[in-house]
């Protein structure tokens, strides 16, 4: 096993980290920008040190001088998170060559998994429902028309690096197509570095399901059921769920036989996870792969009470999984709701100091969070700032405790999400459980200019 | 003469007017980064864009002033 491991983020997640290490006795390396030099996790980990200045490019992202300061503190390992660089094959693969292990799956697959439409055509490959669409980029908007005329309104035009939605767009006939397309080229070019785009059909208000899988070095995949994340805001999540309030126990077993199979046909190893889009009549079909720790992660460790932080690392490690499929058993239902720092309305984001905090407490709710009282939220960072997660014997209890702790949730200071999330988890769809990732939009929204126009 | 403040502490993304030109109310004049989102800053009112005060990739705090219309 490791004696010390860097962790290369901030926030909720290094803190997270930070507690399984504890628990294995492995000593722990932060790294921080000059923003964030009172951060909780820098005072928690066992050694800190400052990687640069603010914006990303210059602090966490920087991985010569990430390298550079695993190095020089006798790290052993590297635990990339999620975001930044988590899912970065350059990253990974600079760690290997700095004789480091770099706590995820190989540069290979991030690599393949990185670009979509690689990743499209290995899981057509492997046998996995795709969506219809083209394998190859467009060429120009031309090429693009042509492409959607083949597959037919609506589609969805996205960017091959891309993430976080970003570049990514609904699309109802050629002239919005003509409109879109080069100005989410160009942004797909400035945020990944790489312009490359194509289509698919859009799949009309579907749910948002996901494989968790976990891999070791010698061929043993083990799924680890689903988590339904259909709520969601500028193609991001906000609540999320496992197991999933949709799916039948028929179509649960097929996705973890297409999630199993699609992680062995890439010789995928460490934690991961297999996304899918499930339409009404409970066809899936694959989105992508996540080739790290997901934010949503707690859910699944709730119903299953496993550390998925520790299993990532003991695979690193080198071990082999301490259980087969048939240990797994899954107990109750959890719910998390991502807490950010933005106007619940506009969703626009609310930088500042935090005045004031307040968790609540109760049995089944568990905390992930990177704020206290004096907090600064800076604007250089993702809003999110914390986590709460709600486990019940069955989903209304789940969702009770949630509702529960969210009005005794208090953030002084900033304005939250949290009035959004009450609102969501308090709403008959929601509690009934059949949302899918059109809620906001046809639900939430609307009620709110309802709301503001009285 | 008014002056366009920043909503919100960000970076200049973009400027997406040049000195001279004419403005009108609500018409996106900056758009500001912050926390991975782009902020759009419009005009209050009609107007002919009188000075930038700020350039792109520069760090700016909430109600700082980004440019003046006249």
């Amino acid at each position: 096993m490791f004696k010390k491991i860097l962790i290369a983020n901030r926030g909720e997640i290094a803190r997270r980290i930070i507690c399984t290490c504890r628990k294995l006795n492995i000593q722990t390396v932060a790294i921080y920008s000059e923003a964030d030099a009172q951060s909780l996790y820098v005072k928690e980990a066992d050694e800190a040190y400052l990687v640069g200045k603010p914006p990303v490019a210059q602090s966490y992202l920087n991985i010569e001088k990430i390298i550079e300061i695993a190095k020089e503190s006798h790290a052993e390992a590297i635990h990339p998170g999620y975001g930044l660089l988590s899912e970065n094959a350059t990253f990974a693969q600079s760690c290997l060559d700095a004789g480091l292990t770099f706590i995820g799956p190989s540069p290979e697959v991030i690599a393949s998994m990185g670009s979509k439409l690689e990743a499209r055509k290995k899981m057509k490959e492997a046998g996995i429902p795709i969506i219809e669409g083209m394998d190859i980029a467009l060429e120009n908007t031309e090429a693009a028309c042509q492409a959607a005329e083949k597959i037919g309104y609506p589609i969805m035009l996205k960017a091959s690096a891309g993430g976080g939605g970003i570049g990514m767009q609904r699309i109802d006939n050629s002239d919005q197509l003509v409109k879109a397309y080069e100005g989410n080229k160009k942004r797909a070019e400035s945020f990944f570095g790489d312009g490359t785009m194509y289509i698919e059909k859009l799949i009309e208000d579907p749910h948002h399901v996901e494989i968790q899988i976990i891999a070791d070095s010698y061929g043993n995949v083990v799924p680890l059921f689903e988590r339904e994340c259909s709520i969601q805001r500028r193609n991001q999540k906000v609540v999320e769920e496992a197991p999933s309030p949709f799916i039948s126990e028929a179509t649960r077993a097929k996705m973890q036989e297409a999630a199993v199979r699609a992680a062995k046909y890439i010789g995928y190893t460490n934690a991961g996870t297999i996304e899918f889009l499930v339409d009404s009549k409970q066809n899936f079909y694959f989105l992508e792969v996540n080739t790290r720790l997901q934010v949503e992660h707690p859910v699944t460790e709730e119903i299953l009470g496993l550390d998925l932080v520790a299993e990532q690392i003991k695979i690193a490690a080198g071990e082999s999984l301490s259980f087969q499929r048939e240990d797994i058993e899954r107990k109750g239902h959890a719910i998390e709701v991502r807490i950010y720092a933005e106007d619940p309305k506009t969703f626009f984001p609310s930088p500042g100091k935090i005045t004031g905090l307040q968790l609540p407490q109760g049995p089944g709710i568990r905390h992930e969070c990177a704020i206290e009282a004096g907090t600064v939220v800076t604007p250089f960072y993702d809003p999110m700032i914390a986590k709460l997660i709600a486990w019940g014997k069955d989903r209304d209890e789940a969702c009770k405790r949630l509702l529960d702790a969210l009005h005794h949730y208090k953030v002084g200071g900033i304005k939250t999400n949290i009035p959004m999330l009450i609102e969501t988890v308090s709403h008959e769809l929601f509690l009934k459980g059949y949302p899918t990732t059109s809620f906001v939009e046809n639900y939430y929204l609307p009620k709110i200019q309802e709301i503001k126009s009285k | 003469m008014t002056k366009i403040k920043a909503s919100m502490a960000g970076t200049v993304w973009k400027i997406v007017v040049s000195e001279g030109e004419e403005v009108k109310a609500g018409q996106d004049v900056v758009i500001l980064e912050s926390m991975k989102m782009e902020i759009p800053i419009s005009a209050e009112s009609d107007g002919v864009v009188k000075r930038i005060i700020v350039q792109e990739g520069m760090f700016v705090n909430e109600e700082d002033d980004l440019l003046e219309i006249e």
